[in-house]
């Protein structure tokens, strides 16, 4: 009982200002994370190749002088749309069989000032989290920097959490 | 269309999208990478700060996922790389050449993000900023490019359509008048 409640107290902390809470009974070995691998380097070669980090396409984006950037996000989000409909409609399972679950996401006046502050930030590194690490792995290794600098505005978050308006 | 040129949009888009049921299927992990810095947080110096007391290690399919990520960015420079340098709208060439950004061989100017110029003001806002803010407003946000505009768009949840708009509406406010005044300096 007592651990049912350490458990709970644990997840209620995970879920806070999360869109993304992967929960899942089952135990595998470590082994099992090598195809998230292939899947982040299947996604970091379309990063590059596609442009989607390069600093030039995000200013281009912001100064509406290119449709590039919106296709990629617009068609991502159509074919994400579609195939979340297909797994619904079909009750699809996961490879190891469990019920695939989605967690509706409440609404906090964060998503306006956050959003907003990370919009700024956007601009000027030309990228969101996911491509500061592709583009260290271009080589541009002065970019460790700035995803230390965005672990560290991570931090500050978590530590001033309580003094900031949700 | 050669796989070393420059992919088109309507080859990307749809790929990333299916980063969506793909991450889901292989074993039910909602799409989103800012999470990964958060777990960092909590697996290198949680601090006793309540929001970085979990259990990160349930989430290191996050930090494989964006390991992954980076070696991809290795993959595509260094065995399906091309050599032509980007080409950019001719304005946005036009007013980054009154800042002395002329290379467009890399995917960030290398005038402006270089080990050099960390010690200037405006590199210093460029990289250190730069990236605070990102590190800072998604996790206010609860989620970035990937965890609200594509996977929280995909579920229709309207909480991301305010954060996508917000990340919009911040972008254009910064690429537009306050980046000119940045790189001017």
């Amino acid at each position: 009982m007592e651990n049912m409640n350490k458990d709970n107290e644990e997840f209620e902390v995970r879920t806070a200002d999360s869109i993304c809470v992967n929960e899942s009974k089952l135990e595998h070995k470590w082994y099992h994370n090598f195809k998230y691998l292939l899947v982040g380097i299947g996604f970091g070669i379309v990063f590059v190749k596609a442009e989607v980090i390069s600093w030039f396409r995000i200013q281009e984006m912001f100064r509406l002088e290119s449709f590039h950037m919106y296709g990629i996000i617009g068609s991502a989000v159509i074919v994400g749309a579609i195939s979340v409909a297909i797994i619904k409609k079909f009750n699809i399972k996961t490879i190891y069989g469990e019920e695939i679950v989605f967690h509706d996401k409440k609404f906090s006046v964060g998503q306006i000032y956050g959003g907003f502050t990370f919009g700024l930030g956007w601009a000027i590194t030309g990228a969101c989290p996911g491509p500061l690490f592709a583009q260290i792995g271009t080589g541009a290794l002065v970019i460790v920097v700035t995803l230390l600098s965005a672990i560290m505005g991570t931090w500050v978050y978590g530590k001033v959490r309580d003094k900031l308006l949700h | 269309m050669e796989i070393t040129q420059p992919w088109p949009w309507y080859i990307a888009g749809p790929l990333i999208g299916l980063t969506v049921p793909l991450l889901l299927i292989l074993g039910n992990k909602s799409f989103g990478i800012s999470s990964s810095l958060r777990h960092i947080c909590a697996a290198c110096l949680p601090a006793k700060i309540p929001f970085f007391k979990y259990d990160w290690k349930k989430e290191v399919w996050n930090l494989v996922f964006v390991s992954g990520i980076l070696i991809g960015g290795i993959v595509a420079t260094y065995f399906l790389g091309s050599d032509t340098p980007i080409v950019v709208h001719p304005d946005l060439a036009k007013d980054l050449s009154q800042y002395g950004v002329q290379d467009y061989t890399g995917l960030v100017p290398v005038e402006i993000f270089n080990w050099q110029s960390l010690v200037t003001l405006r590199g210093f806002i460029m990289m250190v900023v730069g990236g605070f803010l990102v590190g800072f407003g998604t996790r206010y946000a609860g989620g970035c490019t990937s965890g609200h505009a594509i996977m929280g768009l995909s579920t229709l949840q309207w909480p991301s359509l305010v954060a996508t708009c917000c990340f919009m509406l911040g972008g254009f406010l910064m690429a537009n008048f306050i980046l000119p005044i940045i790189l001017a300096l």
